[in-house]
């Protein structure tokens, strides 16, 4: 089944990436933004049908090697 | 928060330094003034184990114009010129998060030179890693490097050379030493001593955020197994807004706008504003609430402490707010005035209305600890003797294969290409030469800079080892033609708490200052980590030293590749056949014990310069230190780079070939010259007594060592090239 | 003759791009970014670097610069314009040009000479140079240039590639191919040759002491045709 997972930077974290587009969406007129994160999407077919089984297959993944702990969190759903 | 000693402690403080901290301010700390103390005072900022020992350095010659104690040195390459240049260590946040340790490692560099009014015109590192073998190593290397690159590439600053090793030593703790050199004029130098009373404190750059809040007090702790915990205080870096910086402040910089300006580096906004204020014997008064913030409901414990990157502060003439704005505005940066110099020789702090601390500056620059730690003398080993029968069963080719294609002597290529070397139009001599070189823009002046360390020889004997180091960077100068003007340091040692550490520290200081002093070669900045252990086992000691000279003439610029067919190769400095402690000894015979080569500062002295006045009379077409791997390898490297061959004359020496070979003794040049010269080479080098001899001819693309002992180029290149790349591919 | 350099928030070869423009003669200004008038070129220059610190997608943010507007202009009417390592990354995101750079096939930043062949001469960039091998060097990360079959097909019938990555002796192989990129595609044209994007740095072989000259080559010969 399929697993999708979101890697975001930690909340205190610096998103340099996120801070530019934000800045460059100001200058282009959408001044209504009040911050912009950007991170990662994966998804990733599992040969496994147990939804809860898939999920902590794919949350080892992020944990091991998808997300970088240190400086990264991530979020698993469910796709179908 | 509740202060007391537990929670000083907790904060890397000792108890008897609390003590200390309660009877200056003759009440108990707050926490955000705690919290102050335990940053100013620990061993990255106070030096408090180091400091009586750095003092013994040379840090003064003619060219020197600012000495260790600002952002950064600073010397005089005449015509009005200057350079700016320092090395620093990223050793703890880059084994925790490869890739922003050092990418944060360069950009803090790099801020430290241009806060001087410099611009950045080449970086170097010298990065160390753990045994290829340890699982770790390779994650760590393809970090580090893609940190370096990611930050100094996006900078538009060539990276022009530097060091890589591998040693089991650094499997817990590796390290990353990042140094910058920049350009000024040399009245355009700016400075982080504060003047005047009332003038404002300026703040700009990136937001604070919560980002290595005490990445400092990491730097002046062991590793043990709670490392885990520390995870959070690691930085990101943002090299698109350190550009942004490094232009803006280059722009206000121009005019006459700056009193002092400070980089907050380590310590952040506590350690630029104390030492802006203390430099210039005068208080500083900040309001907390205007400093731009990052994050909601920051403390002021945690906005004094912040380690974000890319902010500058400075003291900022009256009246010229409006014009700093209005350049910081146009960078699209942070700009906000947040305090005043005062003459209250305090520093206060307000936030919502109250006063948060209160500490009288002195107390947390001159009143700061200072050690005499207990510290071991190291004996000089004794030499090994080698039975002739170890070398019986061994051939010189097999030898040398595997000497070439050692992790320590094999091209670094696949590193350096991942560097930007050649932007800005300068770089005249690249990544894998004795030094980088890049051109003074715009004249006919071009500097050098190698860096070096000898981890190996300072571990066997700290006093020799440092000598070693500085005689190693000072022929690396000279091979390329330059003259060497001064050097930086990074000293990287285990704890200073342990009597041994201590004392490969203390002895290979007196080995520096005794080689720079001799060479005239002076300390003009640098920095120290401590540290670098897990647990009980230390690094091995590892001085790393930056060295930058000066060519006059950029054209007249030397490099290693071997240039023309019969041209003669002479070896310049006698080769006693010194084994012990040789990579040769260490890799070949797995011999570990024994003395490392003497440092003669004499013939060093003498033999790098007789070599330089060779140079300027135009006799020398190659040239190339021997160090590492002895006079086999360098001859190969010679060959490799400049795709020719050579064929040796007939040994006379009395020695066994290996020992010729293989020893790693000092103060060896070898050198290409064309035979009509010969004569009035060997003039100048009689003259001066140096010693020196035919080593061999230059031919196509073979070497010849004997009638049975021949190899082809390619296969020289093929040793020498594949061991990184298919290292990090395997 | 008149050029112009765009100096963008991170662009960091600008200097090296006015200092080679100035060399061969000639009269170039910089233009900032935010600036939306272009003084009166005859060649506008997109320099290399890292615009907007490569954040979103190398260029992206560049392309959507008050400047470029009138770079679009400029190009559309004709004008000469050409975008250098990061410059084709925002000509490729400002649609001046077809494809798209993507990260080098071995994931790591790659600085280093390469040799490019370039076959269309019938455009003001390269009519009348004698070599059709140029010694060139590349410092980017992401110059893995790729676009739709139906576009390669296009492009290839417009004769819009204007360079190729190749060894010493002109041959294209993969061998020869330091991105990726597909075909070897080191440069391309717009439809109308008067926009280049090409991933080499000409400004930094212009000097026997720096990387080689064949910059230099490339430099004297543009000047000479547009005169």
């Amino acid at each position: 089944m399929k697993i999708s997972a979101i890697i975001t930077l930690k909340n205190d974290v610096l998103d340099p990436q996120g801070k530019v587009i934000h800045q460059t969406l100001d200058g282009m007129g959408f001044d209504n933004v009040n911050e912009v994160r950007q991170g990662k999407y994966f998804e990733i077919d599992v040969k496994e049908n147990d939804p809860k089984k898939a999920k902590e297959i794919v949350e080892n993944m992020c944990s091991k090697l998808l997300a970088n702990l240190v400086i990264e969190n991530y979020k698993i759903i469910e796709t179908q | 928060m509740l202060v007391n000693q537990k929670v000083a402690v907790e904060h890397g403080l000792k108890a008897e330094e609390y003590e200390k901290i309660c009877k200056l301010l003759k009440r108990t700390p707050n926490i955000t003034e705690l919290g102050i103390f335990s940053a100013m005072w620990n061993e990255h900022c106070s030096y408090k184990s180091s400091r009586l020992h750095l003092k013994k350095m040379p840090t003064k010659g003619k060219k020197v114009i600012q000495g260790p104690g600002e952002n950064a040195g600073v010397i005089d390459i005449e015509d009005g010129d200057a350079i700016v240049f320092k090395i620093e260590s990223h050793n703890h946040p880059s084994f925790i998060e490869p890739y922003q340790g050092a990418a944060t490692g360069v950009g803090g560099i790099m801020r430290d030179v241009f806060t001087m009014g410099a611009r950045p015109i080449a970086n170097l590192n010298s990065i160390h890693f753990g045994s290829p073998q340890h699982k770790k190593t390779k994650n760590l290397l393809r970090g580090v490097v893609h940190g370096i690159g990611g930050y100094g590439n996006c900078m538009g600053v060539p990276t022009i050379a530097g060091q890589t090793s591998f040693d089991s030593s650094y499997n817990g703790n590796i390290l990353v030493n990042a140094m910058t050199l920049g350009l000024v004029k040399k009245n355009k130098i700016f400075y982080s001593k504060a003047a005047g009373l009332n003038k404002p404190v300026i703040y700009v750059g990136s937001k604070t955020g919560r980002d290595g809040i005490h990445g400092a007090s990491m730097a002046s702790a062991s590793f043990d197994e709670k490392i885990e915990e520390k995870k959070p205080t690691v930085q990101v870096g943002d090299p698109f807004t350190e550009k942004l910086l490094l232009e803006a402040c280059l722009e206000l910089m121009s005019g006459d706008s700056i009193i002092a300006i400070q980089d907050m580096g380590a310590a952040g906004l506590t350690s630029s504003s104390i030492e802006m204020a203390s430099k210039g014997n005068l208080g500083i008064e900040i309001n907390l609430n205007k400093v731009p913030c990052r994050e909601l409901k920051m403390t002021p414990y945690e906005i004094m402490l912040s380690e974000s990157q890319e902010r500058m502060l400075i003291v900022l003439e009256n009246g010229k707010e409006e014009l700093a704005k209005k350049i910081f505005d146009k960078w699209n940066l942070d700009f906000a005035i947040i305090g005043k110099t005062t003459n209250t020789k305090n520093i206060e702090l307000f936030f919502d209305n109250k006063q948060v601390a209160n500490i009288p500056v002195n107390t947390l620059v001159e009143n700061s600890p200072m050690y005499d730690r207990k510290w071991k003398k190291a004996k000089l080993p004794k030499k090994n003797k080698l039975k002739k029968e170890v070398f019986t069963k061994l051939k010189i080719k097999n030898v040398l294969q595997k000497i070439l294609s050692n992790q320590n002597i094999c091209s670094k290529e696949w590193i350096w290409q991942q560097y930007d070397h050649t932007v800005m139009g300068d770089t005249i001599q690249k990544p894998g030469g004795d030094s980088g070189v890049v051109r003074v823009h715009g004249t006919d002046k071009a500097v050098a800079a190698s860096v070096d360390s000898s981890a190996v020889y300072c571990w066997a004997h700290p006093l020799t080892g440092g000598k070693q180091v500085v005689a190693e960077s000072w022929r690396n100068l000279i091979s390329v033609g330059a003259t060497p003007t001064a050097i930086t340091n990074c000293l990287n040692f285990g704890s200073p708490e342990n009597e041994d550490n201590m004392g490969e520290f203390v002895e290979c200081v007196e080995g520096i200052s005794e080689a720079s002093e001799y060479l005239d070669f002076p300390v003009v900045s640098g920095n120290v980590s401590f540290y670098n252990q897990t647990k009980e086992v230390g690094i091995k000691p590892t001085p790393s030293i930056g060295g930058v000279g000066l060519i006059k003439n950029y054209k007249k610029m030397i490099t290693m590749d071997l240039k023309e067919i019969n041209n003669l190769i002479l070896v310049i400095g006698k080769t006693e056949g010194h084994i012990d402690q040789s990579l040769f000894a260490r890799t070949i015979l797995d011999e570990k014990n024994g003395p490392p080569p003497e440092v003669n500062l004499f013939n060093e002295k003498n033999n790098g310069e007789s070599l330089l006045s060779l140079i300027e009379k135009d006799y020398i077409k190659s040239a190339h230190d021997i160090s590492l791997g002895g006079l086999l390898t360098a001859i190969s490297k010679m060959c490799i780079k400049g795709n020719k061959g050579i064929k040796f004359r007939k040994l006379k020496n009395l020695l066994n070939k290996f020992e010729y070979f293989f020893a790693e003794d000092q103060g060896r040049y070898l050198i290409e010259i064309n035979l009509k010269d010969l004569v009035n080479v060997k003039k100048i080098l009689d003259k001066n007594s140096v010693f020196h001899e035919e080593l061999g001819v230059i031919i196509e693309k073979e070497m010849i060592i004997d009638e049975k002992t021949k190899l082809t180029i390619d296969e020289l290149r093929s040793y020498n090239t594949n061991w990184l790349e298919n290292y990090m591919d395997s | 003759m008149k050029s112009s350099v765009i100096t963008f928030p991170g662009s960091n070869c600008d200097r090296d791009m006015d200092v080679a423009l100035k060399k061969f003669g000639f009269n170039n200004k910089m233009v900032w970014h935010n600036d939306s008038e272009l003084p009166k070129s005859d060649l506008i220059v997109l320099p290399g670097g890292f615009s907007y610190g490569d954040y979103l997608r190398c260029g992206s943010m560049a392309s959507k610069s008050k400047i470029m507007q009138s770079v679009i202009n400029f190009a559309k009417s004709g004008g000469l314009v050409m975008g250098v390592c990061n410059g084709f990354q925002i000509l490729v995101e400002a649609g001046l040009v077809p494809g798209v750079l993507l990260r080098n096939k071995y994931l790591q930043f790659i600085c280093k000479n390469v040799f490019v062949k370039l076959e269309n001469k019938e455009n003001s960039y390269f009519k009348n140079l004698d070599k059709n091998i140029l010694e060139f060097h590349i410092a980017h990360n992401e110059g893995n240039y790729f676009c739709t079959n139906d576009q390669l097909k296009e492009i290839e019938d417009n004769n819009q590639i204007a360079l190729y990555y190749c060894d010493n002796e002109g041959q294209i192989n993969e061998n020869f191919n330091p991105n990726g990129s597909i075909k070897n595609i080191a440069g391309i044209f717009n439809k109308n040759k008067n926009v280049l994007g090409m991933m080499p740095h000409p400004e930094r072989m212009i000097d026997q002491s720096l990387s080689g000259e064949d910059g230099s080559l490339f430099f004297k010969n543009l000047i000479n045709n547009i005169r």
